[in-house]
């Protein structure tokens, strides 16, 4: 019987060339126990059948090694689907654990609040042992310190020994603190009494700030799950399975990470797509919303794109499979907004640097704090009011607020920005964008579709003919048009069946080159093209017909000449139309106080026209591509924060040279580099989102930090006692650890408020 | 002023003294990054309650690959930034995270958790 061979799958690291990969295929095919080796150069893997009993993953790494080669070990699970699986896992793990400390400090410490209060009622006093009360306060107190707040101890240790502090140090050191003050008056009261001191305990202040701070913590966390929500559907957008058409015509449904490229992969009705790919057969509408943020489906037939983690509504296609894993659309979105969220706003650097050095700061403010209670009070009550207002300090300083302020903000609008088909690049991105004063918009593709469209259909008026009839002529063109496959041939069948002409059939089609095309219908030859072509055939073009033609010309339109049996008959004026949305989208713009400002290759009077439909006034015309960057410039002379919005190659260096750079549409690659934020919609209201969005984020964390300055500026001073000369006020410290968990939260509340942006 | 007073005074200044130099001027601990066969600069750090070593050489133009391991729970840590990298990662507890980037440029880039409490720095020679 022959052995099964197995299959081992290697990463290949340092291949710089073709000839690379078949050394390294040469080396694994003379390894003994390997059957067949396979390197492809492109994806850097080699695919290699060994039988395990001669072979085995060392021996094929060796292989590799000996042809100086090296093999990368994977990582055991990196899909961001199972990564973000397993921080989930343990994070509810966490979140389970959290509550649970927080329930047990919450009821000893509802226990231990009412035992201390005792004192307050003299005659009940009288009658217990303040000994024996203080110890049964201890025997509550240790399940609060050493269960629900052992990892504020261990973590603040842990800092400790690398040099770091963080939250967990104020908490530990003041409960602390207050906690080993109570255990000495109550195991060795007499050290108190016997130099004029009431032996007080604070294990009510121990236990009520360890609760109240767990109850931040809890709200927090709870809180901060919702940050990455919206990251988190979209990882959660990726289909598991595809349906693929194996050779022999079975379909089969296969695990998304099986799947390869070139595969044909089947979706039926209600389906999500799988992958990228384009389609072979079939059509239907699918719902992009998901990546585009485009409400409405698009329809797609053979050899148009179809996107993975897109909803099939209507039809079933075939695809045939151009992307996978991390090169698909969907993957893109996401490490994009990924790399977002890890960004650093500048906004963020005075945050930055105060959170850099807060912790040991507020603990030297505590330690003075406590000197100067000790030295200025009197001396009956030095130590107790220096103790109490030393962990009030410690415990009311919250440097989380601070650290949560930018970046929250920047998830929740990021992932926002992303669920309607705003893709920002970074924080610094979105800074920019709320900076903004000047839209520039390059015309074409942006406030126009960027692809012709019929404007005119203008016909002779004169002799009766049997196609001479605008309806009629249409079809007779139409039916022309439809087997010829150039871009205004589209154009024209597009308004055809716009229109509702019904279809005729054209025989003895025949398209010329640079000209147009020529068929026959209804037993009449009809010629469709330009004006040479309608020469070359020695058709002759009536007075009114030119006078016509040069007037949709001075409209920077394009102009097709139709002659029927040898008389020119009409005209078609087919031009880039402006997009339904546009004009709406720059009124809000300039409703927003921005000023808009458009650029077109087109001479002054197409522009002006164009800018006056959609409500533009100040424009730039006759701008050659490589121009564009400079009006730019121009712009910015004037002391303008200009944001660029391009759709193509050439509005690249224009999107590099503005504050700024928006590309619109699904985006060539280039301009997805250059630009700060893609809009994956393409129409102009994606601009609107952009940058309505910006400004509440950026509004958002100026209010974030600002509580957080304001917080720890007033609230450090009022615990360290500043208010007492004056007015007799001190802070208790439960009343700080209070307030310390409800300034996070309050901050990250804030933050979520993000969430319910929508810009309509 | 008693001497209770006196001795408390200079207890504590001393003590506010020590945290100041024992938090922002004592040395700290530095590792060169080891260079893996395929040019690859590696360096392995293990994050609890602060990075260990948190001050870590590379060279430039090399790629870096930083595997995290987290040896604690305690949510501080949780999170890692890298902003000059863009890079935020979340550090699942007892699991190694790896984290690679290409240091363009020279410099000292800061690496901090989620709040910016624990650091390190990244030095790109």
């Amino acid at each position: 019987m022959e052995p099964a061979t197995k299959t081992e799958t290697l990463d290949i690291e340092g291949m710089t060339c073709a000839s690379c990969a078949s050394a390294v295929e040469k080396s694994l095919s003379r390894t003994p126990g390997v059957q067949r080796a396979m390197v492809n150069f492109a994806t850097e893997k080699a695919t290699v059948d060994y039988l395990p009993t001669e072979a085995s993953p060392a021996t094929l790494k060796e292989a590799v090694i000996n042809a100086g080669y090296g093999v990368m070990e994977r990582a055991p699970d990196t899909s961001a689907a199972e990564r973000s699986a397993e921080i989930d896992r343990q994070k509810a793990v966490a979140y389970a654990k959290l509550k649970r400390r927080f329930w047990v400090a919450v009821g000893l410490a509802l226990l231990i609040m009412p035992l201390s209060m005792l004192m307050l009622w003299p005659a009940m006093m009288a009658r217990i042992n303040m000994q024996w009360l203080n110890y049964a306060l201890l025997l509550l107190t240790l399940p609060v310190l050493l269960y629900s707040g052992r990892e504020f101890y261990v973590s603040a240790w842990n800092g400790f020994k690398h040099r770091a502090a963080n939250m967990d140090t104020l908490i530990a050191v003041g409960t602390g603190a207050a906690f080993l003050y109570s255990l000495a008056a109550t195991v060795v009261p007499d050290f108190f009494t016997s130099r004029g001191l009431m032996p007080e305990v604070y294990y009510d202040t121990t236990a009520t700030i360890i609760a109240l701070i767990l109850l931040g913590k809890v709200l927090e966390l709870r809180a901060k799950t919702q940050t990455s929500a919206a990251m988190r559907s979209l990882i959660g957008l990726q289909a598991k399975t595809a349906r693929v058409v194996r050779t022999d015509g079975a379909e089969v449904d296969v695990p998304i990470e099986q799947v390869q490229l070139g595969d044909l992969v089947v979706v039926r009705p209600g389906e999500k797509v799988a992958t990228d790919g384009l389609i072979t057969e079939g059509s239907s509408a699918l719902d992009e919303a998901m990546l585009t943020g485009e409400s409405l489906p698009v329809q797609k037939q053979a050899g148009d794109p179809v996107f993975g983690a897109t909803l099939n509504k209507t039809g079933s296609f075939r695809f045939r499979v151009t992307k996978v894993g991390a090169d698909t659309m969907l993957s893109q979105i996401v490490k994009l907004v990924e790399d977002a969220q890890g960004s650093r706003a500048p906004i963020q650097r005075l945050a930055d640097k105060v959170s850099a050095i807060f912790v040991p700061t507020v603990v030297v403010i505590a330690i003075l704090t406590f000197v100067l209670w000790f030295d200025l009070a009197p001396a009956g009550t030095r130590l107790p009011l220096a103790l109490v207002n030393f962990v009030a300090v410690l415990i009311i300083a919250c440097p989380c607020a601070l650290g949560l302020a930018t970046p929250t903000a920047i998830m929740v609008s990021t992932g926002k920005g992303a669920e309607h088909g705003v893709l920002i690049r970074n924080a610094e991105a979105l800074e920019k964008a709320y900076q903004v004063n000047t839209v520039l918009l390059d015309k074409t593709g942006t406030i126009t579709r960027g692809e012709p469209a019929v404007t005119d259909f203008w016909t002779l008026p004169g002799p009766t003919g049997a196609a001479q009839e605008a309806g009629q002529l249409l079809q007779v063109v139409a039916a022309v048009e439809r087997q010829s496959e150039h871009p205004l041939a589209e154009a024209v069948v597009r308004h055809a069946e716009a229109q509702g002409a019904t279809s005729l059939s054209a025989t003895g089609f025949r398209a010329v080159e640079g000209k147009g095309a020529a068929a026959t219908v209804s037993g009449q030859a009809v010629l469709i093209g330009n004006r040479r072509l309608l020469a070359d055939e020695s058709v002759s073009l009536p007075p009114d017909l030119i006078a016509q033609a040069e007037q949709l010309l001075s409209q920077a339109k394009t102009v097709l000449y139709i002659a029927v049996a040898g008389q020119a008959v009409g005209l078609v004026g087919v031009a880039d139309t402006v997009r339904d949305t546009s004009a709406a989208a720059i009124k809000k713009l300039q409703a927003l106080g921005i000023e808009v400002v458009m650029m077109t290759g087109d001479n002054a009077e197409t522009a002006a026209q164009v800018a006056g439909q959609v409500g533009i006034t100040r424009y730039f015309a006759e701008v050659l591509p490589a121009d564009k960057a400079g009006k730019v410039k121009e712009l910015q002379a004037e002391g303008r924060t200009v944001a660029m919005v391009g759709d193509g190659i050439n509005d690249a260096p224009a999107l590099a040279q503005a504050d700024i750079g928006l590309a619109i549409g699904s985006g060539t690659d280039v301009a997805m580099e250059a630009a700060g934020i893609t809009l994956m919609r393409s129409d102009l209201n994606g601009v609107v989102t952009a940058i309505e969005l910006s400004r509440q984020t950026i509004r958002t964390i100026k209010q974030n930090l600002f509580f957080a300055f304001i917080y720890n500026t007033l609230g450090i001073p009022v615990a360290a006692g500043l208010l007492y000369p004056f007015f007799g006020i001190l802070l208790s410290p439960m009343l700080a650890a209070g307030a310390m968990a409800l300034s996070s939260v309050s901050v990250l509340t804030n933050s979520l408020r993000l969430r319910s942006f929508d810009n309509h | 002023m008693d001497t209770t007073a006196i001795i408390v005074t200079v207890i504590g200044l001393a003590l506010a003294g020590f945290v100041l130099w024992y938090f922002f001027f004592s040395a700290r601990q530095t590792a060169n990054a080891v260079s893996s066969s395929s040019g690859v600069q590696e360096v392995a750090i293990t994050v609890k309650g602060g990075y260990s070593p948190d001050v870590i050489e590379v060279e430039r133009g090399k790629p870096v690959q930083l595997s995290f391991y987290r040896d604690e729970e305690n949510s501080c840590s949780e999170e890692l930034l890298m902003p000059d990298f863009s890079i935020r990662r979340d550090l699942p507890a007892f699991k190694t995270t790896l984290v690679e980037l290409l240091p363009k440029q020279a410099g000292t880039f800061t690496f901090t958790c989620g709040m910016g409490m624990l650091r390190g720095s990244l030095v790109v020679k």
